[in-house]
């Protein structure tokens, strides 16, 4: 009895194997896009060529997008101009004429890399700018869209500073380097909004060049001029840095309104705790990294570069002393290593 | 062109305090709060760093040189110190090691100065550039600035700290400032250095032990530096190695020839220091107070100096003597 059962069972399994196997071949041809996909990413090769390799953002972009480009079997180069705008333009130069696949870079103003970026976009290379927008459109721009985040931070303020509130309604600006993107959109999107609030009065709108001692030394003197002052926006932590240490020094903290943005680095968070910035936008720098990556497989997917323009604009949100802690504040240098 | 008499006494450390007055008195009456104790202290404060790397370039320059690497040197070591503290080492330790990486790279480009005869400019450009890479490669490896850990302790008050009302920075400058006077005027050291500057074949002529002296006082001026760099760290709360990108060492080189040193050496004292850093800290606190934008202010600062350069070889035309003292 027992070994006729087994018999039975013994031929359904055979008979069924054949449609085991069936299925198992259908199973295969069920992701017909997932070879493609590989294919056209395995072997190319992304050149990154940030301002400079040795700060928070252009280390965790290029850490995001190296570790996915060596996953799919891209070759990934990194070259750093440290601030030079001339090796900049050097590097991209020698970079259209070696002809990589990809070239994810950063502007340092608008116009210095635009010619290039033409370049190399007609030949073919997929050109993709990180947050420092240029005069030209390429492949993408991934960033938060700055003109946007301007108004945000202009409006924190007036919500701060404005008429409603009973204060001198003074503010200043600390600019970084007056033609680079995320300085000048910024401003455009400030001006918009304080344009609509006259009450508001910009007693000091001075450019810092990204230098945190320059930023310091612009807030001293206007705190000095307007005790009174009740807010400062500065276009990026890392410069704001000075000037949330002038406001402090002055033991000021508790009047003065420091708003800014950035990467959303360890270093940032730890000076909103200590009160140097009362409010920070932070634009996620891992997070354009990943978006980076994303238009990467975007253009080798289709054809390659310069098939189409994509503004992908980053998410951000507005990082203070109260959520500060369940944000992920990430460490650079987990991404400089990465990168070396 | 010919100048009243009177005028023509005049020397450039005088013309440049001329011009320094006559802005004080226009923005003391044109500008609110100019002259308010608290904007006063602010200003000095604001060129405290830069009066204390220019008493540095002024011992190098006096005795026929100059310092190029000031900047890298100030970066790199002062940013090594709070890389160190930041990886746990004590404070102390992490301050000495950081002075001794700055005296140890000036006691090499004093070095290669005195004994490889290697003419100073060249020699400092190139140790500039390799204490900055090296620094980057291999000393500061994270991000290119560094931010001060709670850890810092009492040595962020060099930056931060106020004694009597007086911010410290003030008071270092100070302190600086009199200990190079008495150095340069009452020591024996100090008057070699003069001497070398001088005339370099004769001090040796006369049994000045001229290759030691040299290096003697590059290594002054990476102390100098370390000194004006912990200032800016701490109080920044962070040191920004990109600042060794800036034009900061020719801001100290102007404070420098804008008080009249000559830049051959043997010419100059610490009173033109003081006058040249305090033209640029009236000219570039008035300037932010006017709310002029920053790179306006750089052509302005550029305009002054070549006014002051003028207004000297007009009132003080090169003569043969002059001549052959040859300039850089």
């Amino acid at each position: 009895m027992k070994s006729n059962r087994l018999k039975k069972l013994a031929c359904a399994a055979v008979a069924a194997l054949p449609l085991t196997v069936a299925a198992v071949h259908a199973q295969e041809p069920n992701d017909p896009f997932r070879g493609p996909a590989l294919e056209a990413l395995k072997g190319k090769w992304v050149a990154y060529l940030p301002i400079s390799a040795g700060f928070d953002l252009a280390q965790a972009w290029g850490g995001v997008v190296k570790t996915e480009a060596e996953r799919y079997g891209m070759k990934f180069t990194i070259q750093d101009p440290n601030w030079s705008t001339d090796a900049m333009s050097q590097g991209m130069t020698s970079l259209i004429a070696e002809k990589p696949d990809v070239i994810v870079t950063q502007n340092p103003d608008t116009q210095s890399l635009a010619r290039l970026m033409m370049q190399a976009q007609r030949q073919g290379i997929a050109v993709i700018q990180l947050n420092m927008q240029g005069a030209v459109q390429t492949d993408a721009f991934v960033g938060p869209d700055f003109i946007a985040l301007g108004r945000q931070v202009a409006n924190m303020m007036v919500s701060k500073c404005g008429a409603d509130s009973n204060t001198s309604h003074k503010i200043s600006i600390v600019q970084g380097v007056l033609t680079g993107g995320v300085s000048y959109f910024q401003i455009q999107g400030i001006m918009e909004v304080l344009k609509e609030h006259s009450e508001i009065k910009i007693v000091s709108s001075q450019a810092a060049d990204w230098d945190a001692s320059k930023a310091r030394a612009v807030t001293e003197t206007v705190l000095q001029q307007n005790p009174d002052l009740c807010g400062i926006i500065d276009v990026w932590d890392g410069q704001a840095i000075g000037t949330g240490s002038a406001v402090k020094q002055a033991g000021m903290s508790d009047k003065v309104y420091v708003v800014t943005s950035g990467g959303g680095a360890k270093s940032t968070c730890d000076l909103l705790r200590d009160g140097t910035f009362s409010a920070v936008v932070n634009y996620d720098a891992p997070g354009m990294g990943r978006d980076a990556w994303t238009a990467i497989m975007v253009a080798m997917q289709n054809g390659g570069g310069a098939k189409m323009k994509t503004q992908i604009y980053s998410p951000s949100f507005v990082m203070t002393k109260n959520n500060v802690d369940e944000a992920s504040c990430w460490n650079p240098e987990n991404y400089a290593k990465l990168l070396r | 062109m010919r100048f009243p008499k009177r005028l023509g006494s005049l020397s450039q450390e005088q013309i440049v305090f001329l011009i320094t007055i006559c802005m004080f008195l226009v923005f003391s009456l044109t500008l609110d709060n100019f002259l308010a104790t608290s904007n006063i202290l602010s200003l000095l404060r604001s060129v405290a760093v830069l009066g204390i790397l220019g008493l540095g370039m002024l011992i190098v320059v006096l005795g026929r040189g100059i310092d190029l690497s000031m900047v890298a040197n100030m970066a790199i070591s002062v940013a090594w110190t709070i890389q160190l503290v930041r990886v746990g080492m004590p404070l102390g330790w992490a301050l000495t090691t950081g002075l001794g990486f700055s005296l140890l790279m000036s006691a090499i480009t004093g070095v290669l100065i005195a004994y490889a005869e290697i003419p100073a400019i060249f020699a400092t450009l190139a140790m500039g550039t390799f204490i900055y890479g090296f620094g980057r490669a291999h000393l500061i490896t994270g991000t290119d600035v560094v931010y001060l850990p709670a850890e810092f302790g009492w040595a962020s008050a060099i930056g931060q700290g106020k004694l009597a009302g007086i911010p410290v920075p003030i008071l270092l400058a100070i302190a600086m400032a009199i200990i190079a006077y008495l150095f340069l005027r009452y020591s024996k050291l100090g008057w070699n250095i003069f001497n070398i500057g001088d005339n370099q074949s004769a001090a040796r002529i006369s049994g000045i032990p001229v290759r030691p002296v040299i290096v003697l006082k590059y290594v002054l001026s990476g102390g100098a530096a370390y000194v004006a760099g912990l200032i800016t760290a701490t109080a920044v709360q962070s040191m920004n190695t990109r600042i060794v990108n800036s034009n900061m060492i020719y801001d100290v080189i102007l404070i420098v020839v804008l008080g009249g040193v000559s830049l051959s050496g043997g010419r100059g004292s610490v009173r033109n220091v003081i006058v040249g850093t305090l033209l640029i800290g009236v000219l570039v606190n008035g300037m932010t107070i006017m709310d002029i934008q920053y790179t306006i202010q750089n052509v302005i600062k550029s305009l002054i100096l070549l006014l002051a350069i003028v207004a000297d070889s007009l009132i003080n035309p090169r003569d043969e003597q002059t001549g052959q003292q040859g300039d850089i």
